[in-house]
C-alpha cells in the first residue's frame, strides 16, 4: 500500500496532544544556563550618545550587558544586504530595536535589569507612514518598474478609465511560539544553536558572521517550530546572533525568549501597501491598459524587502491578462520595524490589488464582478503571457472559476442577496468569488535547490534529515509518506530527526511554499538510490534482472519470492553496501533575469477560488461570515487531511488580515512611530467563533503538469489569498448601502462604518 | 477566626496531577506558568503571550465541591500566582493521559482529526477541552464548542478542525473516556488532600508578601492595617503588571480564599454578588434573571478569564473600558464597601470619580455589587470589539428602561463604557427618553444627543468619531430588537447563507 496520497495524520499529531513536542524553549537546559533579555530604543530616530548599565549591572544575579563593542565578528546583519547593526554604536532606526542585550540568571531577573538600562538618545527627525516615506523619497532599495506595451497612450484612447488609490493593511505573524535562540558554546570556538526559525542555514550563517568564526564552527538545530508564516525566515537570525554573542561573552550557554510583547515591537510584519491605479477598459469591462503605483512600508532596512516587491509586481495579473501595464514599485524607508516576508510574501499585496482594480470596473460598468474577472482571464493558447514574459502552460482559472460559481450556487445567491437587501434595513448581506494564480518557486533561482539524507540502519528503520523545517504544514509527515514510497517501506519505519546545519548544509528557507516540492525531492531521490542498490544486490545474488525485483509494503520481491526489507539490509551491510545516501534536487525550467524582471520565475503555478458571503450590520460596522466555499488546487495530493488544514488555516490566516488584524502606529506627537498594537490584548487574530458556520473545501481533480514530486502541488501560501473573497463580499455588502464607499482593508468594524457614512 | 489565626501556613501546598505539592516559593509572585515550566520541567503547557489572552498556558484547576466531587475549571496558568492555587488540584496536559498512555477522549479526539498542526497551542486547547468535557456529559454543539475555545488562539489550523474535535469527543465509540482506575489520580485521595490542605488554615508566606485570610473580617482587619496591600483576586489584571510590566507588588492580600466573598445572594428585589465570586457564576446569577444578557455575558474575556476574575474586581478596577459597568449603571446597582467592620453602601454612578480613581478610602475594598432585579423593564446591554470574542470594548451601552402599558419611558438609564475616563451615565439622551414614548422617533432624537455627548479618544481600537456613532446607533439597534428585528450579529451566528444548497 502506497503512504503518499493517505490522510496520514502530522508526525508529531501525539507529541502535540500529549505536551511531548519539545519546542526550543522546553529542551532541558544545561548547567549553568543564563537568560537574555533585550534592551529597546525607545525612539524612532535618535542619535545614540550613550548607554549607562550601571544600575542593570548591579542587580545581583545580572551577568553582563552586550553592546556593539562586544561583538567579535561584523556589527551587520541582513538577509541580503548586510544593512543593518545587529545592535547599533550610533543610530537608533525605530522604537522598540534592540539596543543591547542584559544576560542574567533568570529570564525575568534579565527582563527587569532591561528596563533598567538607560540609554542617552538625540531625537532626529523620523517617519513613519508610506506618504511621509514617498513625499521625503524616502527608500530602502531601488523604485522598480516593469512595463508592457503602451499602458499610457492605451490609457488616454481607453472607452473608460478609472483612478483611485487603496490601502492595504500589514500584519503580524502571531505565531504562537515567539522568538527563540538557545546558544551553547563548544570547544574551540564553535557555537551550537538550537533556534525556533524557518532558516537554519542563514542563522548559522549569520551567527558565523557576527561571531568572526567560520561556518563549520556553528551548528543550528529545529525539530520543529510553533508557526513561522514567514516572520521566522530572516528575522530569527538575529536572535540567534543576540543569544550567540551573549554565549560567547559570557562563555556559558544564553537563552533568548523574546517576551510576546517585545516580539512584536521587535520583529518585523507583513508590508502594508498604498496603491495608486489608472485603468483603462472597455464596455465589457476587459481592461486595455493598466497603470499601477505600489509603494510598500518596509521598516528600517531592506531585509526581504526587495523579493517580496518583486512578488507583489508579479503578482499584479492574478488570473488577469493585462495587455497594456506597467507597474511601479516603490520601496520605503520608514522608521519602523523592518518588514518581513509573510505567507504569500507580497503576492497577496498585488493580488489584492488587481481584484480591488477589477471589482471598480465591474462597479462602474453596473456588472457582476464575476462576470468582469471572467472576460478578464487568460487565454490558454493566446493571451497567454505574463507581464513578465512567462508564457502560462497550465491555466485552469477559467474552468476552476465556472466550476466552483455552479458548485457554489454564486449567481443565484447573488440574486437573493439584492432582494434581501432590498426588503433589509439595517442589516445587509454580501457575495464575491474572487481567484488566485500564484508562482511557484523562489523568484531568486539558485535558491531552488535542496539536499537530504537518507539512512537506513541495520535493522531496517529509516531516518531522515533533509533541510526544511517543520513548522506545522506537515512537511515531515509528507516526506516521510515519499520517502517510505520510494524505498519501499511502511511509514511507521521512517522517522525524521531534527533539521540540523551538519547534517545538511547550504540549504533555502523553507518559504515560498516549496519546502514539500524541494526537499521532497531530495529525500526522494536519496532513497531511490539506496532502493537501487538493495535491488541490485538481490538481482546479481538470484541472477534475476533489475526490473523482476521490487519493494513494496517492506518487502522485498523477486522470481524466488519475498524477503523481508529488514534481511535484504542486513545482507547488503555484509555485503559491504552503502546503506545510507544523499539527494539532491535542482528545479527545472527555470530561469529569470533580476535586471529586466522577465523569464520563467516560477515552474509552475497553484489556482484556486472562494466564494464567501457576509453579512454587514449598517448600525455598527460589525461584519460576520456566513459562508464559504472553496474549490483549491493542490495537484496530486500527498496528503489531503494535511492540504486541507493548509487551506483552511490558510484561509482564516487571510480573513485575518482583511478584517479585524490592524497594526497601528502612532504617526505624531509623543510616541511617535510605536506600535499600540503590540499584544493579542489589541491586536486581534481570528478565533473559532469566526470561522464561518459553513466552510466547504474542494480539491481540484488534476494533477500537476510539471514534475512535481508525486505530481503535487505547493499548498502553503496559495490559500491565504482566496481570503480576498471576504474582504469583496464585505465590499458588496457596503456598496449594497452606498454605493460611493470607498473600503479600505482591514475592513474592521470602524473602517466598515466609516465607508458606509463617508461620501469621495 | 481564632482558629484560623493560629494557624499560618508559609508553605503553599497543592495537588499537582496525582502529586502532593508543598513549596515554599521565593516570589510571591511567581507564576502557576514558571512553576510548571521551570521548577517541575513540565512543558507541555506553553507561554504564548503572557497575559491570558492566547490560552496556550490553559491549565484545569479543580477544587472539592460541598459534595466532595472534584470540580474543575480551566485556567490561564501565565497569569496566576503560584500561591492562589494553595487547595486546588491542578491538572496540566501531563496529567490527562491514562497511566498505560491512552488518550484522553480531547487528546485523542483532537490527534485523530487533525486538529494540531505546529503543535504550539494544542495542550491549551487540550485543556479547553477537558474542561469543557468535565463540566458536560453530552456532546458540544458547534456554538457551544466556539464559546468554550473562545480564550485560545490558533494560527495554523482555522480551527474547523479543533471546533469538530469538541463537538465529537464525546463519542466514546471512538473516543473512549479513561477508565477511574487508569487516571493519573484518584479522586477521593485527591479530594482528602485537599480538604486537608484547606483545613490547615492561612495561607502567609514568608515576608507576608501573600496574605490569604479565610475570615472575612480578618481580611477586612488587615486591610485596615495595612491600606498599602494589594488586593488580589483572579490575577486577570494584576497578573499583568507582574508578566508585562514587572512591578514590585510588595504585600498582597488574597481573597480568594475567603468563603464568605463567593456568596451570591438573591432576594426578590435584588442580587448581591460579594467580592470574590468569578464572572463565571455572577454572570450566571444575571443571566437566571436576565436571560437576555446572555451574548454579553459571553462576549465577556474568554472562559479561563472568566474562571479566574472576579465580577467586583471589574467594578473595583473601574476601568472606563470594563464590560460589567455600562449594565450597572444602566441597572441603578450599588457598591458595598467596608473598611474594618464598617460597610456604607454607594450608588455605582458615585463610585467613580476619575480615570482609575474611586470613592474607596484608604483601608477600605468593595465588599458586593448590589443590582436591582428589574421586572418590567427593558434591559440590555451591547458591546462593539474589532472580534466579536474575547475583546476589549471600543464602546458599550448599557439600557434599562421602565415602561408604562402605553409604551411611554417612565424612567431611562443609560451606562457607558470607553466614551469618556470613567464608566459613565448619559444624562443628557436620557432626558430625551424620560417621559417620551419608545419610539422610532423619540430613539432618533437620543441617539442625536448620544452622538455628541461624549468626547471620547480616538485609539488603537476605534476612533473617536467610531466610538460617537456606533454607540448612538446601539441605541437605534437596541430600540429594533426589542420589536423581534434580527440585528444583532453577536447573537446571530446561525443566519443561513442565501440560496445554498447545503
Amino acid at each position: 500500500m502506497s503512504a503518499s496520497g493517505i490522510a496520514n495524520m502530522h508526525e508529531s499529531a501525539r507529541l502535540h496532544v500529549t505536551g511531548q513536542a519539545h519546542y526550543t524553549d522546553d529542551v532541558p537546559e544545561l548547567r549553568g544556563t543564563l537568560h537574555c533579555a533585550a534592551v529597546l530604543s525607545e525612539h524612532a530616530h535618535g542619535k545614540l550618545l550613550n548607554i549607562d548599565s550601571s544600575l542593570a549591572l548591579a542587580m545581583p544575579g545580572v551577568v553582563a550587558i552586550i553592546t556593539a563593542a562586544d561583538i567579535p565578528g561584523e556589527n551587520a546583519i541582513g538577509p541580503i544586504m548586510q544593512d543593518e547593526a545587529l545592535l547599533p554604536s550610533t543610530t537608533l532606526q525605530y522604537r522598540g530595536q534592540p539596543v543591547a542585550i542584559v544576560v542574567a540568571s533568570s529570564a525575568k531577573l534579565a527582563r527587569i535589569a532591561a528596563r533598567a538600562v538607560r540609554m542617552n538618545v538625540e531625537p532626529l527627525p523620523a517617519i513613519v507612514t508610506i506618504e511621509q516615506a514617498l513625499e521625503a523619497q524616502a527608500r530602502v532599495l531601488k523604485v522598480r518598474e516593469l512595463t508592457r506595451g503602451e499602458p499610457r497612450q492605451q490609457l488616454d484612447s481607453a472607452t473608460h478609465r478609472l483612478q483611485g488609490r487603496w490601502t492595504l493593511g500589514g500584519q503580524e505573524h502571531f505565531y504562537l511560539e515567539g522568538m527563540v535562540a538557545y546558544a551553547m558554546p563548544q570547544p574551540e570556538g564553535c557555537m551550537r544553536v538550537l533556534s525556533s526559525t524557518q532558516h537554519p542555514t542563514e542563522v548559522q550563517h549569520m551567527v558565523a558572521h557576527a561571531l568572526g568564526v567560520s561556518q563549520t564552527q556553528v551548528q543550528v538545530e529545529t525539530r520543529r517550530i510553533g508557526g513561522g508564516f514567514g516572520g521566522k525566515e530572516s528575522q530569527s537570525s538575529h536572535v540567534a546572533a543576540w543569544a550567540a554573542l551573549a554565549a560567547h561573552k559570557t562563555g556559558k550557554p544564553c537563552k533568548l525568549r523574546l517576551d510576546r510583547d517585545d516580539d512584536f515591537v521587535i520583529t518585523g510584519k507583513r508590508h502594508d501597501f498604498l496603491a495608486d491605479y489608472d485603468v483603462g477598459f472597455d464596455a465589457h469591462g476587459r481592461l486595455t491598459a493598466l497603470d499601477v503605483m505600489l509603494a510598500s512600508r518596509c521598516g528600517f532596512s531592506a531585509d526581504l524587502s526587495g523579493p517580496v516587491n518583486d512578488r507583489a509586481m508579479f503578482h499584479i495579473d492574478n488570473c488577469y491578462w493585462l495587455p497594456h501595464v506597467r507597474v511601479v514599485s516603490h520601496r520605503c524607508r520608514t522608521n519602523t520595524q523592518s518588514a518581513t516576508a509573510f505567507r504569500g510574501f507580497g503576492g497577496p499585496q498585488g493580488m489584492a490589488v488587481i481584484e480591488q482594480v477589477i471589482d471598480d470596473v465591474a462597479r462602474f460598468l453596473g456588472k457582476d464582478p464575476l462576470e468582469v474577472r471572467q472576460v478578464n482571464l487568460y487565454g490558454k493558447t493566446s493571451n497567454n503571457i505574463t507581464p513578465y514574459l512567462m508564457t502560462i502552460e497550465d491555466n485552469i482559472a477559467p474552468e476552476l472559476i465556472e466550476r466552483l460559481a455552479r458548485n457554489a450556487n454564486y449567481r443565484t445567491r447573488r440574486e437573493a442577496i439584492k432582494a434581501f437587501n432590498q426588503k433589509s434595513r439595517f442589516i445587509k448581506r454580501g457575495i464575491s468569488l474572487t481567484p488566485l494564480k500564484f508562482g511557484i518557486s523562489f523568484t531568486a533561482t539558485h535558491l531552488n535547490q535542496a539536499g537530504a539524507l537518507v539512512s537506513v540502519y541495520a535493522d531496517g528503520s529509516v531516518l531522515i534529515n533533509h533541510g526544511g523545517i517543520e513548522m506545522g504544514q506537515g512537511l515531515h509527515t509528507k516526506v516521510m509518506q515519499l520517502v517510505a514510497d520510494a524505498l519501499g517501506v511502511p511509514y511507521a519505519s521512517v522517522r525524521i530527526s531534527a533539521t540540523d546545519t551538519s547534517k545538511v548544509p547550504n540549504t533555502s528557507a523553507t518559504a515560498a511554499s516549496s519546502g514539500t516540492d524541494l526537499n521532497g525531492k531530495a529525500a526522494q531521490a536519496a532513497a531511490l538510490q539506496i532502493r537501487e542498490r538493495l535491488c541490485q544486490l538481490v538481482a546479481s545474488k538470484e541472477a534475476c534482472a533489475l526490473e523482476q525485483v521490487s519493494i513494496a509494503d517492506g518487502w522485498v520481491v523477486s522470481p524466488k519470492g519475498s524477503q523481508a526489507f529488514a534481511d535484504v539490509v542486513a545482507q547488503a551491510y555484509m555485503a559491504r553496501l552503502q546503506l545510507w545516501s544523499d539527494g539532491f534536487y535542482a528545479t527545472p525550467k527555470i530561469h529569470y533575469n533580476m535586471q529586466t524582471m522577465t523569464g520563467r520565475p516560477f515552474y509552475y503555478f497553484s489556482y484556486g477560488a472562494a466564494v464567501s458571503e457576509v453579512a454587514l450590520d449598517t448600525l455598527t460596522g460589525e461584519t460576520r461570515v456566513l459562508a464559504v466555499d472553496i474549490l483549491h488546487d493542490v495537484g496530486r495530493s500527498i496528503n489531503p487531511a494535511l492540504d486541507r488544514g493548509q487551506i483552511e488555516g490558510g484561509f482564516i490566516q487571510g480573513m485575518g488580515w482583511l478584517t479585524t488584524e490592524q497594526l497601528v502606529w502612532v504617526e505624531q506627537g509623543k510616541g511617535l512611530g510605536s506600535l499600540s498594537t503590540h499584544a493579542p490584548s489589541t491586536y486581534k487574530i481570528p478565533v473559532a467563533s469566526d470561522m464561518p458556520d459553513h466552510f466547504a473545501i474542494e480539491f481540484w481533480p488534476e494533477s500537476n503538469r510539471e514534475d512535481a514530486v508525486f505530481k503535487s502541488k505547493a499548498v502553503g501560501e496559495p490559500p491565504l489569498m482566496l481570503a480576498l473573497s471576504v474582504w469583496h463580499a464585505i465590499k458588496d455588502a457596503v456598496l449594497a448601502t452606498n454605493p460611493q464607499a470607498n473600503l479600505q482593508a482591514p475592513a474592521t468594524a470602524p473602517e466598515v462604518l466609516r465607508a458606509l457614512t463617508e461620501d469621495f | 477566626m481564632e482558629n484560623s489565626k493560629q494557624n499560618i501556613s508559609s508553605t503553599v501546598r497543592f495537588v499537582l496531577g496525582g502529586q502532593a505539592i508543598a513549596v515554599q516559593p521565593a516570589r510571591a509572585d511567581q507564576t502557576l506558568l514558571e512553576f510548571l515550566r521551570e521548577d517541575q520541567a513540565l512543558c507541555g503547557t506553553k507561554e504564548g503571550c503572557a497575559e491570558g489572552d492566547c490560552g496556550a498556558c490553559t491549565v484545569l484547576m479543580g477544587h472539592a465541591n460541598e459534595t466532595g466531587q472534584l470540580q474543575y475549571q480551566a485556567i490561564n496558568s501565565c497569569i496566576r500566582f503560584l500561591p492562589s492555587v494553595h487547595g486546588k488540584h491542578i491538572v496540566a496536559v501531563e496529567h490527562l493521559s491514562g497511566r498505560d498512555g491512552a488518550l484522553h477522549p480531547a487528546q485523542a479526539a483532537l490527534q485523530e482529526l487533525h486538529g494540531a498542526q505546529c503543535g504550539f497551542c494544542t495542550p491549551g486547547f487540550v485543556m479547553s477541552l477537558a474542561a469543557a468535557f468535565a463540566q458536560q456529559s453530552t456532546a458540544l454543539n458547534a456554538q457551544q464548542a466556539m464559546e468554550a475555545l473562545s480564550g485560545n488562539l490558533c494560527r495554523c489550523t482555522g480551527y474547523r478542525p479543533i471546533v469538530d474535535a469538541a463537538c465529537q469527543m464525546h463519542d466514546s465509540a471512538r473516543f473512549a473516556p479513561l477508565p477511574p482506575e487508569q487516571k493519573q489520580w484518584q479522586d477521593a485521595q485527591v479530594v482528602k488532600q485537599l480538604n486537608e490542605i484547606c483545613a490547615a488554615g492561612t495561607l502567609q508566606t514568608a515576608n507576608a508578601n501573600w496574605v490569604a485570610p479565610r475570615d472575612p473580617l480578618e481580611f477586612a482587619a488587615f486591610l485596615k492595617q495595612h491600606p498599602e496591600a494589594q488586593i488580589v483576586a483572579g490575577m486577570t489584571d494584576v497578573g499583568l503588571w507582574v508578566t508585562k510590566q514587572h512591578r514590585q507588588l510588595g504585600a498582597m492580600l488574597y481573597l480568594g480564599d475567603v468563603d464568605a466573598f463567593r456568596a451570591i445572594e438573591t432576594s426578590d428585589e435584588l442580587l448581591t454578588i460579594h467580592a470574590g465570586v468569578t464572572h463565571t457564576d455572577a454572570w450566571a446569577a444575571l443571566e437566571k434573571h436576565y436571560p437576555q444578557l446572555q451574548s454579553y455575558a459571553q462576549r465577556f474575556a474568554s472562559p479561563p478569564v472568566r474562571n479566574s476574575g472576579t465580577f467586583v474586581g471589574n467594578v473595583a478596577n473601574g476601568s472606563p473600558i470594563g464590560d460589567a459597568m455600562p449594565l450597572l449603571l444602566a441597572l441603578d446597582a450599588r457598591v458595598v464597601l467596608q473598611c474594618g467592620d464598617d460597610q456604607r453602601v454607594l450608588a455605582l454612578d458615585a463610585f467613580y470619580l476619575a480615570y482609575r480613581k474611586t470613592a474607596l478610602a484608604s483601608g477600605e475594598f468593595v465588599r458586593a455589587v448590589q443590582i436591582p432585579l428589574l421586572r418590567r423593564w427593558h434591559v440590555a446591554a451591547y458591546k462593539l470589539s474589532k472580534r466579536f470574542d474575547q475583546d476589549i470594548s471600543a464602546c458599550a451601552l448599557g439600557v434599562a428602561l421602565r415602561l408604562d402599558a402605553q409604551g411611554k419611558i417612565e424612567v431611562a438609564r443609560l451606562g457607558v463604557g470607553g466614551m469618556a475616563g470613567i464608566p459613565s451615565r448619559a444624562p443628557n439622551t436620557e432626558a430625551l427618553l424620560n417621559g417620551r414614548t419608545w419610539n422610532a422617533e423619540t430613539v432618533a432624537n437620543a441617539a442625536q444627543a448620544l452622538l455628541t455627548e461624549f468626547t471620547p479618544l480616538s485609539d488603537m481600537r476605534a476612533s473617536a468619531h467610531y466610538r460617537a456613532q456606533a454607540l448612538a446607533n446601539l441605541l437605534v439597534r437596541d430600540f429594533h430588537l426589542a420589536r423581534g428585528e434580527t440585528l444583532d450579529l453577536a447573537q446571530t451566528r446561525q443566519l443561513a447563507p442565501l440560496g445554498a444548497q447545503s
